[in-house]
């Protein structure tokens, strides 16, 4: 595209050809007042507040210039005498029009504006009617729900029809983008739609604070790039916005991406899908996703984490107060048949003692509870040590069952039996925290099943042996690590992960693989051909073979052929032999008994 | 029915689950009857409905074949030839004059332990009730 060369304020600015003056002058970061004008919108040239001088072929004009192309050789006055005086009427126009608008009031200041000639109709009208929220609507978001209704004076924004009608619930989406754009406030939701937006809740926030259609899932996330929320995506859901593929400069934005299959040949596979936290909100007996202030161990260590949705701060959800009573509730959903799995998670008792701690560290006035099943230090060494750290710095442990959590006058009361005492306690406090167990990833099994790989009744991974082979499975060539085999902490999974990585190591150190001597064999002499046997087997390792003297008969592929003898029993006149499992070595058995 | 007999069960269990399962049963040290004498075959799919029928004619009061669950197969689908092939010889079992409920055919995995022992103690107690089988 040609570049072009005009002059603002005295100053060259060069653009390509098409732009507008006000994109020129904002690129040369030259400020021009504006109200009706957005990036992402077509320009519209209602308020006019843009207007600026141009000197061209020796005469001057003044011009919007959100609409003005620009031209080659063009003089450009943002600032004369001539345009701050056009400006001053504008705002008294724009003063009467909407007294209460807080930009217009600010626009009035800069300028020296004191008060407006004209007169004021409504004083608590806000709408200036820029079009901003009716342009949105249609250009970007794609539904229309919104425009400009009536003639002259009487212009107004409108839903169809004047009315949020349940025909208008249906086509607006309830984004919000309409308010989001309007200048002055005069937009609200709720007067054009019933709907309540909903905010995308941030999975790795766990849901303490929204997030965009477009965002980066977490910030270690490999690749470190954002990903496309297709469910919530406008664009997806209305055809229309496309604004972020607009706005990227690096063009990296790709609606028509899919989902792609790669093969990859690999020689072994290292199995580590690991485990998460049960759903907190589950647990209604204890206030999960009832109150509040009842929150999952994973929401605290996010508002722990200084680049956490609270920088930091460990906040009431109901209020955004500084909790002074907290009660962790440990074992919520592990150890407890009642609520969950029977499995003691590992990591929780841990966690819990450093969280109070931290607690601690951040307020000196909280007060920390740990309503406990058995505070365990697992692992020996300085665990141990550590709980009794979490106790020094004032953390309660109480050994106990939990009865009821209830919401009482803005705070919570916590009920239950102290096991140690046998006596009943009523605990009021600002926050109560979930220690949430373990559970294995709800797909995770599917991937076992594909890999013919055994796993338990709960979903984690089954050891070739408990004790001896921790990080092998009864399939060759694939290793099990970390959380996916059961609940591990940090130390633990990096040393499964490492010990898997040397197994494979040594699976390709080796100079040739050695292969199972329990394979079937065929007896040629009894073959009859029938390659019955090919049908059932497996692993595709029995062949057809025509011998010299034109019969045809299977022929087994030894380093294919698993030894599974499924070919043994289908063999009608018995040619197939497996070797270290032939008929004679098991009906042996059978005589001995 | 004395309480002395003591059926004599033989149990084809697959070596990657049904024999690691009743392994577990005793690395936990489950108690589970003793009547049962286990041949470890590669997988149930190695297992020849003719055994199960040879088993009886040597005087055994119940056998027991025992493999992954269906899916779980560590031959991928060795279970389901044998769960083909003994649907056909229990129907056939009754022709032989030997009690259907004498021949199980059960899915342990290799966590079930607890499951295996279980198992055990109902099919033992089942053969008691059924009592001495009489002679093919």
């Amino acid at each position: 595209m040609a570049e072009i060369a005009l002059n603002i304020d005295g100053r060259e600015v060069r653009v390509d050809e098409g732009a507008t003056i006000l994109e020129a002058a904002r690129n040369a970061g030259i400020h021009i007042p504006t109200l009706c004008y957005h990036p992402a919108l077509s320009p519209f040239g209602a308020c006019r507040l843009c207007s600026v001088e141009i000197i061209s072929r020796g005469r001057s004009r003044i011009v919007t210039s959100c609409t003005y192309p620009v031209a080659e050789g063009l003089v450009v006055n943002t600032k004369s005498p001539d345009v701050i005086e056009i400006r001053k009427m504008l705002i008294e126009l724009l003063l009467a029009r909407a007294p209460k608008a807080e930009i217009i009031q600010d626009l009035a200041k800069e300028y020296g504006v004191e008060k407006t000639r004209f007169k004021i109709k409504d004083p608590e009208n806000l709408c200036i009617l820029c079009g901003l929220c009716a342009r949105m609507c249609e250009e970007r978001i794609g539904v229309s729900v919104i425009n400009f209704a009536n003639r002259g004076v009487e212009r107004k924004v409108e839903t169809p029809f004047q009315q949020t009608s349940d025909a208008n619930l249906d086509v607006c989406i309830a984004c919000g983008a309409c308010a989001f754009v309007c200048p002055t406030g005069a937009i609200k939701l709720e007067d054009i739609t019933k709907k309540k937006p909903i905010p995308i809740l941030s999975e790795f926030d766990v849901g303490l604070t929204s997030r965009a259609a477009v965002y980066v899932p977490f910030p270690q996330a490999i690749p470190n790039v954002p990903v496309i929320d297709r469910e919530r995506c406008v664009h997806f859901l209305t055809d229309k916005c496309k604004t972020c593929e607009e706005f990227c400069p690096a063009e990296a934005i790709d609606f028509e991406q899919e989902d792609e299959v790669i093969e990859v040949e690999v020689g072994a596979l290292v199995v580590a899908t690991g485990a998460g936290p049960l759903d907190y909100t589950q647990f209604s007996i204890y206030g999960g996703g009832v109150y509040p202030d009842v929150v999952s161990s994973l929401q605290l260590e996010r508002m722990m984490s200084a680049a956490g949705p609270t920088g930091g701060e460990v906040l009431r959800p109901s209020n955004g107060a500084h909790p002074k009573e907290v009660v962790f509730i440990s074992c919520v959903g592990s150890r407890d048949e009642r609520t969950g799995d029977g499995y003691c998670s590992k990591v929780c008792c841990m966690y819990m003692a450093k969280e109070a701690i931290m607690l601690k560290e951040h307020d000196p006035e909280t007060h920390s509870y740990i309503i406990y099943t058995d505070a365990r230090g697992p692992g020996g060494k300085i665990f141990e040590d550590f709980l009794t750290r979490a106790e020094k710095a004032g953390t309660t442990y109480m050994r106990g069952q939990i009865d009821s959590v209830a919401q009482q006058n803005g705070r919570l009361l916590i009920s239950g039996q102290d096991f140690i005492t046998d006596e009943t306690f009523n605990i009021p406090a600002d926050l109560v925290v979930l220690a949430t167990g373990l559970m294995p990833n709800e797909d995770a099994a599917k991937l076992f099943q594909t890999l013919h790989i055994s796993y338990d009744s709960k979903n984690y991974l089954l050891q070739a042996h408990p004790k001896l082979r921790p990080v092998e499975t009864a399939m060759d060539g694939i290793f099990i690590a970390g959380c996916a085999v059961a609940p591990t902490d940090v130390p633990e999974s990096v040393a499964q992960g490492g010990a898997a990585a040397l197994y494979v190591l040594k699976l390709f150190s080796q100079e040739s693989i050695e292969a199972e001597p329990m394979t079937s064999i065929v007896d040629i002499a009894r073959c009859t051909g029938c390659l019955l046997c090919r049908q059932v087997c497996p692993f595709q390792a029995i062949e057809a073979e025509t011998l010299r003297d034109g019969r045809t008969v299977a022929s087994i592929n030894e380093s294919l052929c698993k030894g599974c003898g499924i070919c043994v029993v289908a063999c009608r006149p018995g040619a197939i032999k497996l070797r270290g499992f032939s008929d004679q070595q098991i009906l042996a058995e059978v005589m001995a008994l | 029915m004395s309480v002395e007999y003591q059926p004599k069960v033989i149990g084809f269990l697959c070596n990657w689950c049904s024999y690691a399962g009743a392994d577990m049963a005793g690395t936990s040290r489950m108690g589970y009857p003793q009547n049962i004498r286990i041949i470890r075959v590669p997988c149930s799919g190695r297992v020849d409905p003719l055994f199960v029928v040879k088993c009886f004619q040597r005087g055994a009061d119940g056998v027991l074949v025992s493999g992954c669950h269906p899916g779980d197969c560590h031959y991928t689908e060795g279970n389901y030839h044998t769960r083909r092939r003994f649907t056909l010889l229990r129907e056939f079992l009754d022709y032989l004059g030997i009690a259907k409920e004498r021949l199980r055919v059960e899915w342990v995995s290799a966590s079930e332990g607890q499951r295996f022992a279980e198992l055990l103690s109902d099919f033992t107690a089942e053969l008691v009730r059924l009592g001495p089988r009489s002679k093919i």
